[in-house]
């Protein structure tokens, strides 16, 4: 599939998030199109994550709106977002520690799979068969990621790049439209990040994914991203291109911290 | 009227008693994660050797006097709990660190049958009674108010008035003190305070015996007004809604959650009581709180939790 | 060498998901089974049923049940003794309220009376979790402690909670000797303890564990914690509701509310925290471990008391009864907080390896 960037999927609104007397976000309004990669980048606390929180309905924003495919919504919850076929990974890596990789990336199928508790309780056709038809799916994934070697290990015996990599095969079980990553590559060697580019730049391409993208190696922002967000301080610095956000002094203010 | 404020009053004075057993529960759980509930065994093992030593300490010196036996008496069984406290760190929990929670909360059940059976083995398990003087007969006050006054338990009386001194110098201790201070730097963060050079295994072993002696004088307050014998492990349990109600690390919570829970209950059994066939305080504070519990998850006092991912 | 999965190759995700994908492990569990089935009732006494078989039968359905809520779905509870009693007295209920109401019947509709009480009892666990639930839970031990020693209706108007059952038969049937007994107790567990493998290697046992590990993704994933969450005291309710009625019916015969009381909640979780957390196989375990041990220290003690010339009174052994297993409890959650399932887990392994240490 050709890749061809479409219409705005996601539209978010003046979104404001505070805990306490903390503001997380001010007053953020960016949207994302279809198939497209979206950077989100910015300085440590900026509020990057917050942002994907929204997204995805794990905070609750105190104020914005989020239109997803032109149905508004003033907040998500986190199971309306799955439904919706809104996917994320997780900073710190939030994998299922007792579950071996392959029933990790099952729970991804959860949302698909219909047979009730009594049909499960008793093996019957209907259960036995989805558990069979999903696991050929989640065994494809587990090609397309390549680590067949280690579905069976349980994920917290695993090395940091692996459960990076089994983070992103559970959230692509779920045959996202949209994919929130957040840093899938922090604290991963070259070779690691190489791989992970191009695992990125594939379901993208293959799948036909959008997503939305946080990282901090700003080589590979502006290698895969189509449009960039920036945030600092919980505003939005600056979005564009890469290249318009390259050369945004604003922008270039807040990661070098040059005198004003 | 009347009527409705003694049992106001009784209910209050209740609830200071479980507040001290609370403390006992929210010291322990601020500083070492560990949801004690040994801490009843720990009632009725100081209470136990609090009566048989008073009751043997005249023998062996040949001295009459009662205040000197329960005093020597309330020495050694203090002493007692110190080497409990000293031994649990030693041997239980310096081998436990960062186990998850619910195996720390067996690790204590534990603890609790191994002490109720070395009670009962080392002093017996009849029932005994402390007697430290005090005062059985009830009072009268506040007539000229009232029609029949306001009838209250000079005992309870007494007894509240010292948990509430106790609960004070806790208070104090812990706010005032070096020691109190190390030990509120581990509870908000065992690695934190560690890396700052505060010795961890001495605070727990501190916050062991601080809970021993007030287990210790939970004993002698309830052993006086109930007997020495095997049910005061459950005045533990009673004292465990109090705990969720004002939450888990929280001492002010202890207290008023403790106050709530008392006067809960006894307006419970004496209003709703007769109505279902009695008997229902302790299942409702446990209702009471956790009807709390369902608006706030983290207790009347508990700190809010915000999930990060 | 015998314990080895060479040559034993999968060409179908269905064989690679069986229960026992290792061909040894199959014959070993058939072994088990006819040797349960079979051998056990021609050679056990009476004693043996009653003492230790039947109690380790009932009690590791009970702690399969505790197991699928604490193990696989994370949720800590102190009122398992409390599901059991709400089985029992349902149970006992549709027994003798409905005419002709069939043994098998009474005891299932016990376990959904159990487990629509245990949704009930559940819902705090959508607002409060670990410690906090594990004392809410406290709230249904003590609630149904009261509700069965004084609310009349519930016991048939017997005193004090008192209630006793006879004539028990299963299709024909009849329950009478110890070994019917154990038969019929033996079945139920073979089918339960189906079920509950079913379910955790299923999509409702991905969704409790991925609750359990870690609720806030499970969530983002599309797991509906609610859902989750009372399915999986539903389910150990029921699971806890049916050894209830069997341990009041087929056990005891005749019962009272103490015979559920908070001791028997701890007995429980003791039971899966030393089986081991989140394993079917460490339920049985458990259960072996805490059925067999007061025994054993109860013939163990007065015997070493004699060897070194003390002789311990009776109270004197019960004391040092409890005094020795919160000692071996402690000692066991420092040696090995994982149960006996890790071990056994480890020992298979290094069979496997075997004569090879890696």
């Amino acid at each position: 599939m050709t890749r061809q960037i479409g219409e705005v999927i996601l539209d978010l609104q003046n979104v404001s998030l505070s805990f306490g007397g903390v503001n997380a976000l001010t007053d953020i309004s960016f949207d994302v199109r279809e198939h497209e990669i979206r950077a989100i980048i910015g300085p440590n606390g900026a509020g990057k994550s917050s942002m994907l929180n929204v997204i995805n309905g794990v905070y609750r924003p105190q104020a914005g709106e989020i239109i997803l495919r032109g149905e508004h919504f003033r907040q998500m919850n986190p199971y309306k977002a799955a439904c919706a076929g809104i996917a994320r990974t997780f900073q710190n890596i939030a994998l299922f520690k007792g579950m071996s990789v392959l029933d990790n990336i099952m729970t991804g199928r959860n949302l698909k799979m219909k047979a009730n508790i009594f049909q499960q309780a008793f093996w019957m056709g209907a259960a036995r068969r989805e558990e069979l038809e999903h696991r050929a799916k989640v065994e494809e994934i587990i090609d397309f990621l390549e680590i067949q070697h280690i579905r069976k290990t349980p994920v917290g015996r695993l090395p940091y790049g692996l459960q990076k990599r089994v983070d992103l095969a559970r959230a692509l079980a779920m045959e996202p439209q949209i994919l929130l990553l957040d840093e899938p590559m922090a604290g991963m060697n070259i070779e690691e990040k190489q791989d992970m580019s191009r695992f990125i730049l594939d379901v993208n391409d293959q799948m036909g994914t959008t997503i939305v993208l946080i990282e901090h190696d700003m080589g590979v922002v502006m290698d895969v991203s189509d449009r960039v967000v920036v945030l600092d301080y919980g505003k939005k610095i600056g979005d564009g291109s890469p290249d318009e956000v390259r050369g945004n002094p604003e922008v270039i203010s807040a990661y070098l911290g040059a005198s004003h | 009227m009347g009527f409705f404020l003694e049992v106001l009053i009784g209910g209050l004075m209740t609830g200071m008693l479980y507040s001290l057993v609370a403390l006992g529960f929210v010291l322990i759980f601020k500083a070492s994660g560990v949801f004690n509930f040994a801490q009843g065994a720990m009632v009725l093992f100081a209470a136990l050797a609090m009566a048989r030593f008073s009751e043997w300490i005249p023998g062996w010196l040949g001295v009459e006097n009662l205040m000197v036996a329960n005093i020597l008496a309330f020495i050694i069984a203090a002493f007692l709990m110190f080497v409990v406290a000293w031994l649990i760190e030693r041997l239980v929990l310096r081998h436990l660190v960062n186990q998850e929670g619910a195996t720390l909360l067996m690790a204590t059940l534990g603890i609790a049958y191994f002490i109720d059976g070395l009670g009962q083995t080392v002093f017996g398990s009849d029932i005994y009674k402390i007697d430290v003087g005090m005062p059985k007969e009830p009072v009268m006050v506040l007539q000229g108010v009232f029609e029949g006054g306001l009838l209250i338990n000079k005992e309870d009386f007494i007894a509240a008035l010292v948990a509430a001194l106790l609960v004070a110098a806790l208070a104090l201790f812990f706010q005032k003190t070096a020691t109190g201070r190390a030990l509120r730097a581990v509870a908000d963060d065992h690695q934190a305070a560690q890396s700052i050079g505060i010795p961890l295994n001495r605070i727990w072993v501190i916050v062991w015996c601080v809970a021993g002696i007030v287990a210790l004088v939970a004993g002698i307050i309830w052993g006086s007004k109930l007997g020495v014998q095997f049910s005061l492990v459950t005045v533990a349990l009673r004292a465990l809604p109090v705990v969720i109600l004002g939450g888990l690390t929280s001492v002010p919570g202890a207290i008023i959650g403790g106050l709530i829970i008392g006067v809960g209950e006894k307006v419970s059994e004496v209003y709703l009581g007769p109505l279902v066939g009695g008997g229902i305080e302790i299942w409702f504070a446990y209702m009471l709180a956790l009807v709390f519990l369902l608006f706030r998850p983290q207790g009347l006092f508990g700190e809010k939790i915000i999930d990060r991912v | 060498m015998i314990y080895r999965e060479n040559g034993q190759f999968k060409t179908s995700y269905a064989a690679d998901q069986q229960i026992f994908p290792i061909l040894q492990d199959r014959w070993a569990i058939l072994g088990i089974l006819a040797f349960a089935f079979i051998a056990v009732p021609l050679l056990a006494d009476e004693y043996l049923f009653r003492a230790i078989l039947i109690p380790f039968l009932i009690l590791s359905l009970a702690a399969l049940g505790v197991n699928l809520l604490v193990g696989y779905c994370g949720q800590i509870t102190l009122g398992a003794g409390a599901f059991m009693a709400v089985g029992a007295y349902a149970a006992y209920n549709f027994f003798v309220r409905v005419d002709d109401m069939p043994l098998l019947a009474a005891l299932l509709l016990g376990g959904a009376t159990s487990a629509a009480v245990g949704v009930v009892f559940g819902v705090p666990s959508l607002r409060v979790r670990g410690l906090y639930l594990a004392v809410a839970t406290l709230a249904a031990q003590f609630f149904w402690d009261w509700a069965f020693l004084r609310i009349k209706w519930f016991t048939n108007d017997s005193s004090s909670g008192s209630v006793s059952v006879s004539n028990l038969s299963v299709f024909g049937w009849d329950l009478k000797s110890p070994t019917d007994v154990y038969l019929f107790c033996l079945a139920v567990l073979v089918v339960f303890a189906l079920l509950a493998k079913n379910m955790t290697r299923g999509a409702i046992g991905r969704q409790w564990m991925a609750i359990r590990d870690m609720d806030v993704a499970a969530e983002v994933i599309g797991i509906r914690p609610m859902y989750a969450k009372l399915s999986a005291f539903a389910v150990s309710s029921f699971f806890l509701g049916v050894a209830g009625g069997l341990w009041g019916f087929v056990h005891l015969g005749a019962w009272e509310p103490a015979a559920f009381s908070l001791d028997r909640s701890f007995q429980l979780l003791f039971m899966v925290i030393i089986g081991g957390l989140g394993s079917i196989m460490g339920s049985f375990f458990g259960a072996a471990f805490i059925v067999i041990l007061p025994i054993f220290l109860n013939q163990m003690l007065p015997w070493l008391g004699d060897l070194v010339g003390v002789s311990i009174s009776t109270a004197g052994v019960s004391h040092a009864e409890i005094m020795i297993f919160g000692a071996l409890i402690v000692f066991f959650l420092i040696v090995e907080p994982h149960g006996i399932a890790r071990l056994w887990s480890t020992a298979k392994e290094k069979l496997r390896l075997w004569p090879f240490p890696h």
